[in-house]
Parts: structure tokens; sequence; C-alpha cells
């Protein structure tokens, strides 16, 4: 079962072929086989099956939706009422969120079944899922490199096969790079798009959530239950939610992609470089056109990602202070030594960095040095988007320089972690949809194909992704050891 | 642009985050890193560049002020380290 797409396993609900309790206690077994791999950081087996099973009762009444009865999983960054919400940090290692977050309610509603919460990089920040304070993941296509981060235990657990499918969110690419290192599919939508309620706040005018799948039509099936306005996320987007399956069979005949000449430079891997260029090569067959295209404010994205994504948490994560919830430190002899502390033992490395990061550059003095330069940077880098995708319908790219790096490789170099995120950061700062879809392997590790839309058009992205799955199967592609 | 140990220690204090004395020189370096990283900025004029804090330039949305929430203090507070009588305790402050 575990080999079937989304869409085929609620074929396969639909028709009684077999029940979600059955599906849901087969994931399940696979979940407990499979622990080395750190995927999870808590699972639901009895959550799960009492949810599978009045997932059953609606497929027998006929009430049922596309998703019912599907296990899937849950990033620990989306609030979960009842079931521990840890953000991969020590600070919220026993937080039990007091509501739901509105993309878990949705899930819920549509009677998806919730196998567990998936492991990350602490509060999201970091490139290899390394920063987790419940331990590093393991790439199923090779238990020595990282499935990438944050949400490398999405990806590692749907590569897996431990999940159907899975949320994600991507403030910097993290979606699209543990996608890309791990052979899956992954979407992160427009900013705004799906809603931030109950969605632990990392960068809140970049973070966005998004579906992390087998397939384009499975992320289609996601989104459409995801997306859509949320009157409590204040920075949620009121447009209407089309049809996310409705183009997916389009033809890409007369279809414009873009190829950014900085994209494609110096520092990517010359096996990734060919393996997109025959990729590339198959949209050609499908009747797509290539245009080469420029623009030169690219290369200002790490820098400007790094002071803004860093402002935006050390504000953010100035909630977390030991009075009202999460990890409180011992015996404080004042008020400041037990913010101090509190903050400083449930606190790992990388997220005091960038609270540090941030809080300098916010500090008195330095602002328009570095914020306000920041975010003049980010509208150069938007409008250089914004003219690309006047000429074209579509950018391609790669995802990351090179294919799935080794555990503890980068982890003593914060600099070389923070440039793997080259290719992903400006679509971020731009606000922009874009796509990690699954192009083939280099030395037998999974290498991603990005495509990057215009705003909204998640159904342009999802049919431009679909197409070039019905002519390749690089997405049906199981790791060794997980068929 | 390189900061010292000093520096680190009072950015720590501004963000009221603890961190321990043998890891003030790796911050440092880290930090000192990063600016470096940013000085590239400086190689574009943005003096006539609109800064931009929302992708879609959207401005915050305004709702009628109106109550909406319903009274959770006891759900919030189960979660909470220590609270007695309804109310969050922390140190003294006034002697």
């Amino acid at each position: 079962m575990h080999t079937k797409t989304l869409a085929e396993l609620s074929l396969g609900l639909h028709k009684k072929t077999y029940s979600s309790v059955e599906l849901t206690q087969f994931f399940l077994n696979r979940i407990d086989q499979h622990q080395a791999l750190n995927s999870y950081i808590t699972v639901t087996p009895e959550l799960a099956l009492a949810q599978a099973k009045a997932a059953d009762q609606r497929l027998a009444d006929g009430t049922a939706d596309l998703l019912t009865g599907i296990p899937i999983a849950q990033k620990d960054i989306f609030c979960t009422q009842g079931v521990m919400t840890t953000c991969g940090s020590k600070m919220l290692a026993n937080f039990n969120a007091p509501y739901n977050a509105t993309v878990v309610d949705k899930f819920n509603l549509a009677g998806a079944v919730m196998l567990g919460k998936l492991n990350m990089d602490e509060f999201a920040m970091g490139s290899s899922n390394e920063t987790s304070y419940f331990g590093a993941v393991k790439n199923p296509w090779n238990i020595n490199s990282v499935p990438g981060g944050s949400s490398g235990g999405s990806a590692a657990a749907v590569s897996a096969r431990l999940a159907v499918c899975a949320t994600g969110t991507d403030t910097g690419g993290s979606i699209r790079q543990p996608a890309a290192l791990c052979g899956i599919t992954g979407l992160k939508p427009t900013y705004g798009r799906v809603s931030r309620y109950g969605m632990i706040a990392y960068a809140s005018s970049l973070d966005q959530g998004g579906p992390m799948t087998r397939s384009a039509e499975d992320a289609a099936i996601m989104l459409q239950t995801m997306a859509g306005f949320d009157e409590k996320d204040s920075t949620s987007v009121d447009v209407p939610v089309p049809d996310y399956r409705a183009g997916l069979n389009k033809s890409l005949v007369g279809l414009k992609i873009g190829l950014p000449k900085e994209f494609f430079g110096e520092g990517l891997d010359e096996n990734v470089a060919a393996t997109l260029a025959a990729a590339i090569a198959e949209y050609r067959k499908l009747g797509a056109e290539v245009i080469d295209i420029s623009m030169p404010n690219l290369k200002l994205a790490i820098p400007a990602y790094y002071v803004i994504a860093p402002a935006e948490c050390s504000a953010n994560l100035s909630r977390f202070d030991g009075v009202r919830y999460g990890y409180r430190c011992e015996s404080p002899v004042d008020l400041t030594d037990l913010y101090t502390r509190s903050r400083g033992e449930g606190f790992g490395k990388e997220v005091k960095r960038r609270i540090l990061m941030g809080t300098y550059a916010l500090s008195t003095g330095y602002y328009d040095a570095y914020y306000l330069k920041a975010q003049k940077i980010r509208r150069l880098i938007s409008e250089d988007f914004k003219a690309a995708l006047a000429t074209v319908d579509v950018i391609m790219g790669p995802v990351t320089p090179s294919t799935a790096f080794g555990i503890g490789e980068k982890m003593d170099d914060p600099i070389a972690m923070y440039l793997s995120d080259i290719y992903t950061i400006a679509i971020n700062l731009a606000g922009l949809p874009a796509m990690s879809i699954p192009a083939g392997f280099v030395a037998n590790m999974p290498v991603g194909l990005q495509l990057i839309g215009d705003y909204f058009a998640e159904v342009r992205l999802l049919n431009i992704a679909h197409q070039y799955q019905q002519v390749t199967d690089w997405h049906n592609f199981i790791p060794t050891g997980f068929e | 642009m390189s900061l010292t140990a000093d520096d680190v220690n009072k950015i720590a204090h501004l963000a009221r985050l603890g961190i321990d004395k043998q890891d003030v020189a790796a911050y440092a370096n880290d930090l000192s890193g990063m600016l470096d990283l940013m000085t590239r900025m400086s190689e574009v004029n943005t003096d006539d560049v609109e800064p931009m804090a929302h992708p879609m330039d959207q401005a915050q949305r305004l709702r009628t002020d109106i109550v909406t929430e319903l009274n959770h203090r006891e759900a919030f507070q189960a979660i909470a380290p220590q609270v007695e009588a309804g109310l969050y305790l922390v140190p003294k402050v006034i002697e």
C-alpha cells in the first residue's frame, strides 16, 4: 500500500478495497519498523486509529472527502490540541497547545488521519535537521546524509513511505530543499495562501506552510484542503481558492521557461547541472520554449535574508520567557534571571545565533544599515522576479547546489550552511510560489528541479510539475530498504 | 566588521538570552562572519528604493472592535510553569 500515491489510496478507500483502519495500522507498523530514521518526534497511534474508525464511517455513509481516511503527518510546528507540539526545541518539549492550528483543523474537518508529529530543525532554523533538540533525522537514501531542513522529518517520512504525505513550512527553502534532497515533491505556496494561525512563527513576513507529497497531483489535493483565507491570521490573503487539480492535464505546448544565468553559474555541482539540463530537455520535448534570463540582484538574497529572518525571529521568539508556557529554569533568583536562564537553557545554539543577529540588526544605530537596507534589497529582488515573470510563464533552476551533504559536515560552519540555501531564499523574499520536483539522481542521491511561478499561480505550477511526472518516473523511486 | 566578546554580551543582555561563557568567542566569530556576508548589500545603491515589508505590499487588515474570543484562562494557565489563584507566578519584583 505504501507504493501508492495519495490519489490512488483515496480511490482504494472509496472503493472499499481496504479500510482506513487497515491503511493506518499498516503505516503505524512501518513507522515502528523504521524508527532509526528519527523522522517522527511524536507518534499518535491511538488518536490515528480513532480517526481512522471515524473516517471509515464517513466512507461508509458517503460523506467522505478525497483526504478522508488518508494517514498523514504534521510537521511539529503546527499546534495540535492534546498532542505535544515541540517545534524541535527543548523550550517546548512539554508544550501541549491549547488550540489547533487552522491547517490542523482543516485536515481534521476533511477526515484525514494524523499519524504523528514530524521532526524538524529547532524553530525551523536550519537546513539539515541537525539543530533539532530531538536529534538529527537521517536521509532514507543514505543514512549518513542529512535529509535537509527545516522540514527534514516531513521529507524523510514521505520519502521512506512512513506517511502518505506531510505538511511542511518554508521560510527560506524549508519545504523545497528537504523535498529535493529526499526525492519528493514539495510546494511552497504564495505568501498568505495558507493560514499561519497556530503555525509557530519564525519570520512572519516569510513563513508559509505547504504540502510535501509523492506527486504533483497529491500536492494539489493537499493544498486544496490547506489553502484559504483565515480571519485568525492577519497576513492571510483574501483571494478565492481555485480548483488545484483542474489544470493538471493542460498541455505545455508554448510554455515559456526562463532560466536565470545566476542560477547556473559557479557553485552549482556539475552533475546536478547535467541532471537539470536533462529535465529541461524533457520540457522542450513537451513543447516548451526555453529563454535565458538574468536577475542581477539574486546574489544579494542571502545577506538580505540573514538580516530580515533573524530580525523577525528575535521579535517573535521574545514570547518565550519562562512565564506563561514552555521551559522555565530551576530556582530563578529574580525576574531577569528567570528570563535569561529560561531562554539560555531552553534554546539551542542556532536559535541563539539568530536571536543575537536579529537583536543586533534591530538595535539603535544599526537599524538603517542592516534592517532597512535589507528591506530595500528585498524590493529589488522582488522587482527582478516581476520583470522576469512578465516575459516567461515559469522560472526553473536548481533547488540546492549539490545532493544531500553528510551529517555533521556543516554543523561547525554556520555560514557554509546558510550558503546552501542560495537558490531558495530569494523566492521567500519575493513571496512567490515555488515547487521542488524529483528530476533524477547523482550517485544514487536525489536531485530536485525548482519551478517558480507568479503570485497565486499554484494551478499553473502544479500543471507544469504534473506534466513532467507523466513522462518521467523519478517521483516513483523508493529508497533501498523501504520498498 | 567584527564583533568583540563585549559586544556579544551586550546583545545577549538586550535579548535577555543567557549564553555560556565558553561560547561567547564562538558567537563573536559567527556573528562577525554573518556581518561580513551582509557587507555585500552595500555594493548596491538603494537610495531611491522603498523598503519592502510585505511581499504583496499589503497593509495590516483591520477588524471591527468587538469581542471575538471567549475567556480561556484555565486552559492557558494549565500549561504555565507556575500559577496560583489565576495568576502567573514570577520571582518577587518589588521588595
